[in-house]
């Protein structure tokens, strides 16, 4: 299981790099997501797999029996994910209101900011 | 005890919402100004227990360290709240002047705050994850402030911010997940422990270049400092500001915090490439602010150079380095804050902020030229003021150690520093006007007072740390000493389990 969830990461690594190399704002965007999404397995996967055995606390006992699955990496993937979802969600209006403003999502033509030296002149 | 450890991060959030409950009155500007103040004050308390007791160590909700979140000030840590909370109070002051209304009803100060706070919360952390959640709070609300007002080039400015930066946190967060996956333990006490520990050294020196780049790319070190330039010049000259002082200088914490208590090998890889990094960036930093004809632009350029030598500091690894590198940074906050601000005031005056269309300010603002010279000098590191000491400090640890190139580069960057700030001296106030205005310091009209008070505070300040700089040359050697021998670190945060 391990094996498939690294193999997974790795695509989807080579698939958002892949998308983030394009200079396309939205693409690039598209990457992002992925790979962010490619963390958050990593964090879950590299606090090793237990399947099967839930982390509860038998009644009457005070800590859970040993060899249960780990709660961290879940509870830290979850707010990664939720973080995430606020920047992605933040990212895209801001995509949105630069395709609006400045009228293209080439990252090559997004010039506004730091003019080229003729424009500058004019 | 513990609470000493909690104002400074609960002021600025209860600020905030304070703050933006008022936020179309003048009430939610002074709430925030006086919030500002409060922080100081418990910034000044916390640096004061940290100087009695050296460590204060607080675990949150009383789950005992490694399992629950820490709280932890060392010198380190107190040097930079206090820092952030002296950088908040002269840019929210500034802010009641220079923003408008429309801003202000927009929720400006409550941001402001929550970025402040994001910022401390990143310096008092004790647990790697919870620094990731810091930098994220202080990530999210820096893209509120960067597009507040949503002009077109701050649209633009912003889309490179945000996305490099968010890179960067997708590098730090598998950082993270696989530090966890070998180790088992995110808190950083714990994880010194753990890591030396660990029979897996080449794996943990793969994941601290996670680290390394993540936070150089924060830092905005060579090469991945290139948002910026494209960014930094866009917003209001208040948020510029405390970007310029605060922001990328978390990224160096953190490195520095990071490969002294967790990746601290001898022969560290990281080592190696940091001192080459250092140097390329304050070569480039400054090559840059040379092309530049904008004042924020070559300012923004002039914080990767300073960048540069900050790593430079922490790439020697000696203890008079270290020390170096946190006077650097006590003396740099407070000038690129100042600098930033006296742009604002130079740009309200002279009608724009390209150096070819100004002109004239010596003879019309005679007051404004001074609190210019002052952090310009300072920056360029002329005796007596507060940069000389710093960088006397960094070029001799380099001598020490014999890295005669390095120290070479460093004092020719110096030179180069002295001349792009003297352009921007005889462009913007020693030639006269090209449209013949002679501007004065009273046409800021009633925003004088708040735009002006800051200033004059900020540069007193650099010059008691230029003036006087043997307590505060102390207190980096004695912060910098703790960063090389953590052991109260470690039996502050993890109690009688420590080795």
């Amino acid at each position: 299981m391990e094996t498939l969830l690294s193999l997974t990461v790795g695509m989807l690594v080579a698939a958002a790099i892949y998308l983030m190399l394009q200079r396309d704002l939205l693409r690039f965007l598209f990457g992002l997501t992925l790979i962010s999404n490619a963390a958050n397995l990593l964090i879950f996967t590299s606090g090793q797999l237990t399947s099967g055995r839930p982390p509860l606390v038998p009644e009457g006992a005070k800590a859970p029996l040993p060899g249960v699955a780990n709660a961290l990496p879940q509870a830290l993937v979850l707010t990664a994910v939720v973080i995430g979802f606020g920047l992605f969600a933040f990212s895209l209006v801001l995509t949105l209101r630069a395709y609006t403003d400045l009228g293209t999502l080439k990252t090559d033509d997004m010039r506004v900011a730091e003019p080229r030296e003729e424009e500058q002149d004019a | 005890m513990i609470w000493i450890l909690v104002f400074p991060l609960m002021i600025p959030f209860v600020t905030a919402v304070l703050s933006f409950l008022y936020r179309d009155r003048e009430l939610g500007r002074w709430i925030a100004v006086s919030g500002s103040a409060l922080a100081v004050l418990a910034a000044l308390a916390l640096m004061k227990q940290v100087l009695s007791v050296d460590v204060v160590a607080g675990q949150m909700g009383e789950w005992a360290a490694p399992f629950g979140i820490t709280l932890v000030a060392d010198r380190l840590s107190a040097i930079m709240v206090l820092l952030t909370a002296i950088s908040g109070l002269a840019v929210t002051l500034y802010a009641t002047a220079e923003i408008d209304q429309t801003l202000e009803n927009l929720g400006f100060h409550a941001i402001l705050q929550i970025l402040l706070g994001g910022v401390t919360g990143a310096f008092l952390t004790g647990d790697l994850f919870n620094l990731y959640v810091w930098f994220e709070v202080m990530l999210i609300s820096s893209f509120g402030l960067l597009i507040l007002g949503g002009e077109r080039r701050q649209i633009d400015g912003a889309v490179k911010y945000v996305t490099l930066n968010l890179v960067s946190t997708v590098l730090f967060l598998s950082g993270i997940g696989l530090l966890y996956g070998v180790t088992g333990t995110l808190n950083m006490a714990d994880l010194r422990g753990a890591v030396a520990a660990s029979d897996r050294q080449g794996v943990l020196t793969v994941i601290s270049v996670f680290f390394l780049i993540a936070f150089c790319m924060k830092a905005a070190a060579f090469p991945l400092f290139s948002w910026l330039p494209a960014s930094y010049h866009t917003p209001t000259f208040a948020v510029s500001a405390i970007f310029a002082g605060l922001l990328t200088k978390v990224g160096v914490y953190s490195l520095l915090r990071l490969f002294t208590l967790i990746f601290d090998n001898e022969d560290s890889f990281a080592q190696d490439i940091l001192i080459w990094v250092a140097v390329l960036t304050m070569v480039t930093g400054v090559l840059g602010a040379l092309a530049q004809t904008e004042v924020r632009r070559i300012l923004s350029y002039q914080i990767i150079s300073s960048i540069g030598f900050l790593l430079l500091g922490l790439a020697i690894g000696t203890p008079l380095a270290l020390a170096g590198a946190i006077f650097y940074l006590m003396h740099n906050i407070i000038v690129k804050v100042l600098l930033f601000l006296v742009a604002g005031v130079m740009e309200r005056l002279s009608g724009g902020s390209d150096l070819r269309f100004t002109g004239g300010l010596y003879k019309s603002a005679p007051l404004l030229a001074v609190l210019f010279l002052i952090p310009a000098f300072s920056l360029a590191g002329f005796p007596p003021l507060s940069g000389f000491w710093a960088k006397v400090l960094l070029v001799k640890a380099t001598l020490d150690v014999q890295a005669w190139v390095v120290a070479g580069v460093a004092l020719a960057v110096g030179l180069l520093t002295i001349y792009s700030m003297t352009t921007i001296w005889a462009e913007a106030f020693w030639k006269a006007h090209p449209d013949g205005r002679e501007p004065v310091v009273d046409d800021l009209g009633p925003d004088k007072v708040g735009m002006l008070t800051p200033i004059v505070a900020l540069c007193g300040l650099s010059l008691i740390l230029g003036f006087f700089p043997q307590p505060f040359i102390t207190l980096a050697e004695a912060a910098a000493a703790q960063l090389l021998d953590p052991s109260a670190y470690l039996a502050a945060v993890l109690g009688e389990t420590a080795p």
